[in-house]
């Protein structure tokens, strides 16, 4: 049955796909909604996309202009597939930049449009007022096309082989990044072979407590205590100055960056990385809150404002799919919850105090309660081999608010910091892993190993915890090496 | 315009390929690539390729979850297991993807892995020179090749959309350019063409890993005899004391008790070349697969004698695979080695168990015949 013309004007029909001109009057009425609640989004710039378009974007993270590599391929791949047999449906990408950038699908209805747009400024929203992103570069659609073309230009004067196999093993230090050095001033180690400074430093001064009385000096700072002291804090520094780094660094990869002996291209290729780990951290950091936070306010805009009444019933089936899930636990649906929860409880004032300071880690640990667990039925879930099924493990509110907290600090990444990197007098490089309970996945954390010596050239370390045994895992360039050693380290 | 995302695409084939081709051995051995495959492209279930990390242990076995049950409750599938389709519950599971390859692709793979030399298909001069048909239809040409009914309704059309059809004096009178001639085209010789004629043992003491064995081999035969040839048909017979040809599901699933007369079978084989497979015509394979026991040397030497006169000669080439099971005692090999020692055209292989795959596939295929 040929479609009858839609005259632009009218309202869409419920599961037409809208044009240009509809969605840019759906994108007002959608914005003034938005202001209305006191919400303060980005510029934000819809590009409507077809199908295939739309794949090619979220393959690539939602850069288009992203480095070319191999892995962006992989997810083409299994996302044409998992949507071609309907296995998920992609509603809406929305990237984290200045002006905010959002891809809507062509083919989808009005009303789904209606949510994605509705969605989108929550996103944008948090994205500019929340915190934890401030330090996030607001031009970074550019930045990653200047990655990729510079990536571009490495790969025609490197080959494309070598480019490409230095990125895989940058990307296997991708992780090794300190979250938290992004909020403070950058407090840089300083290079061992610096010729301008060792005997400069100053003696170390003493603290020393105030005297009120001239006389009373010596009675409260002992000379011959000072002296101690000042000769303990001398070999400390002494000592300290022997070590290098001087004292453990958490940025593995920007100390690899510094002061692994690459070539420049294969530097700046790890820069590039690094920089893009950084970018996408708040991201990883506020998943929960980002996604809740967006939930949040399209119900909220979408039901009290901007729904007509027949699409109700339709709102309320994709809101359904989007907010509902098998067992696993929904992050959309948790940080909406924890959301509406802090509402009630404070009113909207400190809802926006919420959005503005916290990240997911502080989120859940200060409003996650023992009744809000109860009332949506938490649990614990864990794999059973013998059954070969996930099963209910415990539905204790202590053990299930330390695993969601577990999980979410550091991303769930395992904390590595280095340590040495004149180990063992060779130049060697020791990783010390800051063991909190769970142990590193080890046959893989030696082919990393392996990947971390492509770019220390020189051997290396990690030092691990093993069922409750301290190891050392060592990698020199032919052979994988592993001992015991005790709890003060190698 | 190729798109961006092609590239990256090709590149992360290359590197499956390249995958593949590195532990060819071991996907050789996979019976799970069978039953995938489409006409033109098999899909093959790889691991998603990571990079490696540091990454906590077993981390995605332990989580939050949300809903109603007891403790102790399942919740979810475990890992998924290849083949078996998508298991219920949302919980993380081991991440396949399925990644399509043509025929050639693979065929390719095989080329370079088991260093096969491509066929030579025999005979071309022995084929029959094309002739014609007549199957096309022109606007010109000789009187005599007239397409009368065409020739008429054509002269019917126009008289219609001219307007000038009176229904009620139906005559119609083509004119020169209503005229339709027949005319030839040339027909396809199947000159390139290839038969490959399978054949079980399916007595009691075949149990199913061997069919199993059988089934992955033939798989792999059928993709390197396609990229061979234009157009491959297959046969499939089993035997026990006595030889039936079944179509392929029921060959890879049949089970019979009886006893073992493989002469049975090579009479069959003869015969259905005899009549549908003119050797002339067709590039004949002939792949035989027992555990090696015969009913008595009687038999055996009935054997020798259907493949010296008449099979060796009309066939490529003929496998015989043993694979081994807990009763056959593999006495068939070791006289058909001793018969047809140095033949070309005869190879035999010992399958020993699923690794044993590769090897044989190499012992049958790489003659280049």
């Amino acid at each position: 049955m040929p479609k009858k013309p839609v005259r632009s004007d009218a309202p869409p029909a419920l599961y037409d796909a809208i044009d240009v001109e509809q969605a840019r009057r759906m994108q007002a009425e959608i914005l003034a909604a938005v202001r209305s609640y006191g919400l303060d989004p980005f510029t934000t710039v819809f590009e409507m996309i077809d199908f295939d378009e739309m794949n090619e974007v979220v393959s690539y993270g939602g850069f288009p202009n992203r480095y070319p590599h191999w892995r962006f391929g992989m997810e083409f791949e299994s996302i044409r597939k998992s949507y071609a047999y309907g296995l998920h449906k992609i509603y809406e990408l929305v990237i984290n930049n200045d002006p905010c950038y959002a891809y809507l699908l062509k083919s989808n209805s009005a009303i789904e449009q209606k949510i994605v747009m509705a969605h989108v400024y929550g996103h944008s929203d948090f994205f500019k007022n929340n915190l934890w992103y401030e330090p996030t570069n607001r031009r970074m659609l550019d930045e990653m096309a200047n990655h990729g073309a510079r990536i571009k230009a490495l790969m025609d004067r490197h080959g494309i082989d070598a480019v490409e196999n230095f990125l895989d093993t940058a990307l296997s230090v991708e992780n090794l990044i300190d979250v938290h050095s992004m909020y403070v001033p950058q407090a840089r180690p300083k290079p061992k072979f610096d010729d301008a400074g060792e005997e400069a430093a100053p003696a170390a001064e003493v603290p020393r407590l105030t005297a009120t009385h001239r006389y009373m000096e010596k009675f409260i700072n002992p000379p011959d205590y000072v002296e101690q002291q000042k000769r303990k804090l001398e070999t400390q520094r002494i000592e300290q100055a022997k070590r290098f780094p001087e004292s453990p660094v958490r940025d593995v990869l920007l100390f690899l960056a510094e002061h692994a002996p690459l070539p420049t291209w294969q530097r700046e290729a790890l820069s590039m990385i690094r920089e893009e780990a950084y970018y996408l951290a708040p991201q990883h950091l506020t998943k929960i809150m980002n996604e809740g936070w967006a939930a949040f306010w399209h119900s909220k805009i979408l039901t009290e404002k901007a729904l007509r009444d027949d699409e109700m019933v339709d709102y309320a089936d994709i809101n359904a799919g989007v907010l509902g899930g098998g067992a696993a636990m929904n992050p959309y649906k948790l940080g909406l919850e924890l959301f509406r929860d802090v509402e009630s409880r404070w009113g909207r004032a400190k809802l926006f105090e919420v959005r503005r300071v916290h990240s997911d880690v502080t989120f859940v640990d200060n409003f996650l309660t023992e009744e809000f667990c109860e009332r949506h039925q938490f649990f614990l879930y864990r794999y059973n081999p013998q059954r070969g099924v996930y099963e209910i493990a415990s539905r204790e509110f202590p053990v299930i608010k330390r695993t969601m907290l577990f999980k979410l600090t550091n991303m769930g990444q395992p904390r590595l910091e280095v340590v040495d990197a004149d180990f063992r007098g060779k130049q060697g490089l020791l990783l010390r892993h800051l063991h909190d309970g769970v142990d590193l996945e080890v046959d893989e954390a030696k082919d990393t190993l392996a990947a971390v010596f492509k770019v220390w050239q020189r051997p290396v370390h990690a030092w691990t915890v093993v069922e409750g045994q301290h190891r050392l895992l060592s990698f020199d360039g032919h052979e994988h090496k592993e001992a015991n050693i005790t709890d003060k380290g190698p | 315009m190729l798109r961006k995302i092609e590239r990256d695409y090709a590149r992360f084939r290359d590197i499956i390929q390249g995958h593949i081709q590195k532990e060819f051995r071991k996907y050789i051995a996979r019976g799970e690539l069978i039953g995938r495959q489409g006409k033109y492209v098999i899909s093959i279930p790889i691991k998603r390729i990571r990079v490696p990390v540091f990454r906590f242990k077993d981390l995605d076995k332990v989580g939050v979850g949300q809903g109603e049950g007891q403790v102790g409750q399942a919740v979810g599938q475990g890992p998924k297991v290849p083949g078996q389709g998508q298991g219920a519950g949302d919980l993380p599971g081991e991440h396949m993807l399925e990644v399509e390859f043509t025929i050639e692709e693979l065929a390719g793979i095989m080329e370079q892995e088991l260093g096969l030399p491509r066929i030579q298909p025999k005979g071309r001069d022995l084929i029959e020179a094309p002739h014609h048909r007549y199957t096309s239809v022109t606007k010109t040409g000789p009187e005599s090749l007239r397409n009368f009914k065409r020739t008429y309704k054509q002269a019917l059309k126009r008289e219609m959309a001219g307007g000038t059809y009176d229904a009620a004096r139906p005559v119609v009178v083509p004119v020169r350019e209503d005229r339709r001639y027949r005319f030839w085209r040339l027909k396809e010789v199947p000159q390139d063409n290839a038969v490959v004629i399978y054949m079980m043992d399916v007595s009691g003491s075949m149990a199913d890993e061997q069919k199993e064995i059988v089934r992955t081999e033939a798989f792999w035969i059928d993709t390197w005899l396609k990229s061979q040839y234009k157009k491959v048909e297959t046969c499939y017979l089993v035997h026990d004391a006595v030889a039936w040809e079944v179509d392929r599901d029921t060959f890879f699933r049949i089970r019979e008790s009886g006893g073992t007369k493989i002469s049975s079978a090579y009479e069959l084989a003869l015969q259905t070349i005899r009549h549908r497979y003119d050797p002339q015509q067709w590039n004949v394979y002939g792949f035989h697969f027992s555990d090696g026991d015969n009913w008595g040397q009687e038999d055996t030497r009935r054997c020798v004698e259907h493949l010296r006169g008449e099979i060796l000669p009309a066939v490529n080439l003929f496998c015989y695979g043993q694979v081994k099971s807990a009763y056959g005692s593999g006495q068939f090999k070791r006289d058909l080695d001793e018969e047809f020692r140095g033949d070309e055209r005869l190879v035999t292989s010992e399958i020993k168990d699923r690794m044993g795959i590769y090897d044989s596939i190499k012992d049958f295929l790489g003659r280049g015949r």
